[in-house]
């Protein structure tokens, strides 16, 4: 609670200063600290924690075996920026996947959830499971790879084998430029998640009179209706979309390793997710690890400002 | 022009005809590119092995059969640790992370929500801008934690920090802030019912699409975790894992793992069908003011 809106809540009572009432408020509700405390605090131990905790063991040579670690500064960082080749080449990968997943999966979501809008309940019930089933199916993806498989069993190769396109089957997941296009198509399929719900919802959320009033008004077609009604009347779901879309977008890792391999090859997919497995998982280098987090988490919240702004602007 | 009749009201919106087959087309293709490989994972686990292996492969399977399913079982029974023991693993680990989490998010988003407490909108602040990160970004500290508090190799390291995913406090909170009307808590304190009673007696009944929906995310996350680095003893092991090891045999066992794949979407899928007029209705307050 800012102080401007505790001066309005204290206006009666001019009798005691605003600290004295932020006192008397926080004894007042003793229970309701109770209640948010465990939760809380283990927020706090795992969400806000690690973060503190990557910035400042960012700031040394941390490995897990010399202690106590020396404190480097920022030469982690000058290293990451100016020595090495391939976070920069992960940086070029990362961007490319989030630029295209996200964005085309958050306009994806919304297009279809706006197409279904007006099919019967049960129709709508059903699409919804179709375009949302990847995204929930745990490690369903794998299939891709056999849909793409190397030799000339798999489907891919077999048909354009059949046509005559090819006369040799294509390693696809182990050739520098088949490999992004194809993780990004994968991350794509399976992309339809919280955001696409949130849309769903909020379409139905709108108050049907808020149309005939448009019709009234002189909207003319749907065209209309969507940019002067639908888009204004569903901002705050617009902007919890985004927001899972963009986090997501940038969590892709996980599906590359598991139809490229580690790394991918020539570093073709290599994002800076997988830099970071890299360094924490196989060299412990916990302090360049810290950095490359730091650099990551800077990334995902500067995307989400952004974007956040931007779609502020919607309809006003 | 085609018009088109909203359901309740009289009141005729204009529909193109070219719009509407637009739309539809557009649609149809969408739906083929997100269905047809589900339809071919499921296709594969029918596949007898000569038609796995068959050139030229057909996408459809011609003679299906379920013994995929059969060797997949077989080869459950011949793991070295007993199989059920993976089962008990992840409905044990499922069940204590779904219910921790329910029980401490609403409780917390209750009070958020509901109790207007200083200090209580910089907590939701904060917790809305996590997630803006994806956890990847906290897994190396994460890890360092986990082992300074002893929890590496226990089912605590994944069920304690299942126990406060951010998703669930949002989605509930912002539930509760257009379902759960003040009067009514209002009255029941006015009747002497403190805040935890009131929370527990009048809010909770109040929200139950959103219980659904936290318990089916969480529950989602659990099932799907696969090979943790957080546990490394056999016995402690998740399901998921277990066929992924099992499946990872190479051309052999090539049916038993299309049949793995599908056994492990179907659980998910069927909880999302049972449950998805829940979700949605809970989704219907998801959204973020700015």
């Amino acid at each position: 609670m800012s102080p401007k809106s505790a001066e309005l809540k204290a206006v009666s009572r001019t009798d005691i200063t605003y600290r004295q009432w932020l006192w008397k408020e926080i004894k007042k509700n003793k229970i309701a600290y109770a209640m948010v405390a465990p939760y809380m605090i283990l927020f706090s131990i795992f969400t806000i924690l690690p973060v503190v905790l990557s910035v400042v063991i960012s700031f040394t040579d941390f490995n897990m075996l010399q202690l106590p670690p020396n404190i480097v500064w920022l030469d982690n960082y000058i290293t990451l920026f100016f020595d090495d080749d391939i976070f920069l080449l992960a940086c070029k990968n990362t961007l490319i996947f989030a630029a295209i997943v996200g964005p085309v999966s958050y306009l994806m979501s919304f297009l279809v959830a706006w197409f279904i809008n007006e099919l019967s309940p049960r129709i709508r019930a059903l699409v919804t499971l179709i375009f949302y089933a990847p995204s929930i199916s745990g490690q369903i993806y794998l299939i891709w790879g056999t849909f793409f498989s190397s030799d000339s069993y798999g489907w891919a190769n077999a048909t354009l084998m059949e046509i005559g396109a090819i006369t040799e089957p294509i390693n696809w997941f182990k050739k520098e430029e088949y490999v992004m296009p194809l993780c990004i198509i994968v991350a794509l399929w399976s992309s339809l998640g919280t955001s696409f719900l949130s849309f769903i919802a909020g379409l139905q959320g709108i108050d049907r009179s808020l149309y005939e009033a448009g019709a009234v008004d002189g909207v003319k077609n749907r065209w209309q209706e969507l940019w002067y009604i639908t888009l204004p009347s569903m901002r705050p779901q617009l902007m919890f979309g985004a927001i899972m879309a963009i986090t997501s977008s940038f969590g892709f890792g996980g599906v590359v390793t598991a139809l490229c391999g580690f790394p991918s090859v020539n570093y073709a997919a290599h994002t800076i997710m997988h830099h970071l497995d890299d360094y924490a998982g196989q060299r412990y280098e916990m302090g360049y690890a810290s950095a490359i987090a730091v650099v990551l988490f800077a990334i995902m919240i500067g995307a989400n400002m952004l974007v956040k702004k931007a779609l502020s602007k919607v309809g006003s | 022009m085609a018009k088109l009749r909203t359901r309740k009201h009289k009141v005729v919106l204009s529909r193109s005809a070219g719009g509407d087959a637009g739309i539809t087309f557009l649609l149809v293709i969408l739906g083929v590119f997100m269905f047809l490989p589900m339809l071919y994972a499921i296709m594969q686990a029918l596949k007898p092995l000569d038609e796995l292996w068959m050139y030229p492969p057909r996408f459809y399977v011609m003679k299906p059969t379920l013994n995929n399913f059969r060797d997949l079982f077989i080869l459950m029974n011949t793991s070295w640790v007993p199989f059920s023991r993976y089962i008990f693993n992840t409905v044990l680990i499922s069940v204590m992370g779904t219910f921790g989490h329910l029980f401490l998010a609403s409780l917390c988003a209750y009070a958020i929500a509901k109790v207007r407490f200083p200090g209580a909108k910089v907590m939701f602040k904060t917790v809305e801008t996590s997630l803006m990160f994806h956890a990847t970004v906290t897994a190396v500290c994460s890890f360092m934690i986990m082992s300074a508090f002893k929890m590496i190799d226990s089912i605590w390291a994944i069920v304690v920090p299942a126990w406060c995913s951010t998703l669930g406090l949002y989605l509930m909170k912002q539930f509760m802030d257009t379902n759960v009307p003040d009067t009514v808590l209002e009255s029941s304190r006015l009747d002497g019912a403190g805040e935890l009673r009131t929370f527990w007696i009048i809010a909770m009944p109040m929200v139950k699409p959103a219980w659904l929906t936290l318990i089916i995310y969480c529950f989602q996350g659990l099932w799907n975790a696969g090979a943790s680095i957080y546990i490394y003893s056999e016995q402690w092991k998740s399901l998921n894992y277990a066929i992924t090891q099992i499946t990872a045999g190479g051309i052999k066992r090539a049916g038993a793992s299309a049949a793995s794949l599908v056994l492990m979407m179907a659980v998910p899928i069927i909880v999302f069908v049972v449950s998805q007029s829940n979700i949605i209705e809970t989704m219907g307050s998801s959204g973020m003011k700015d």
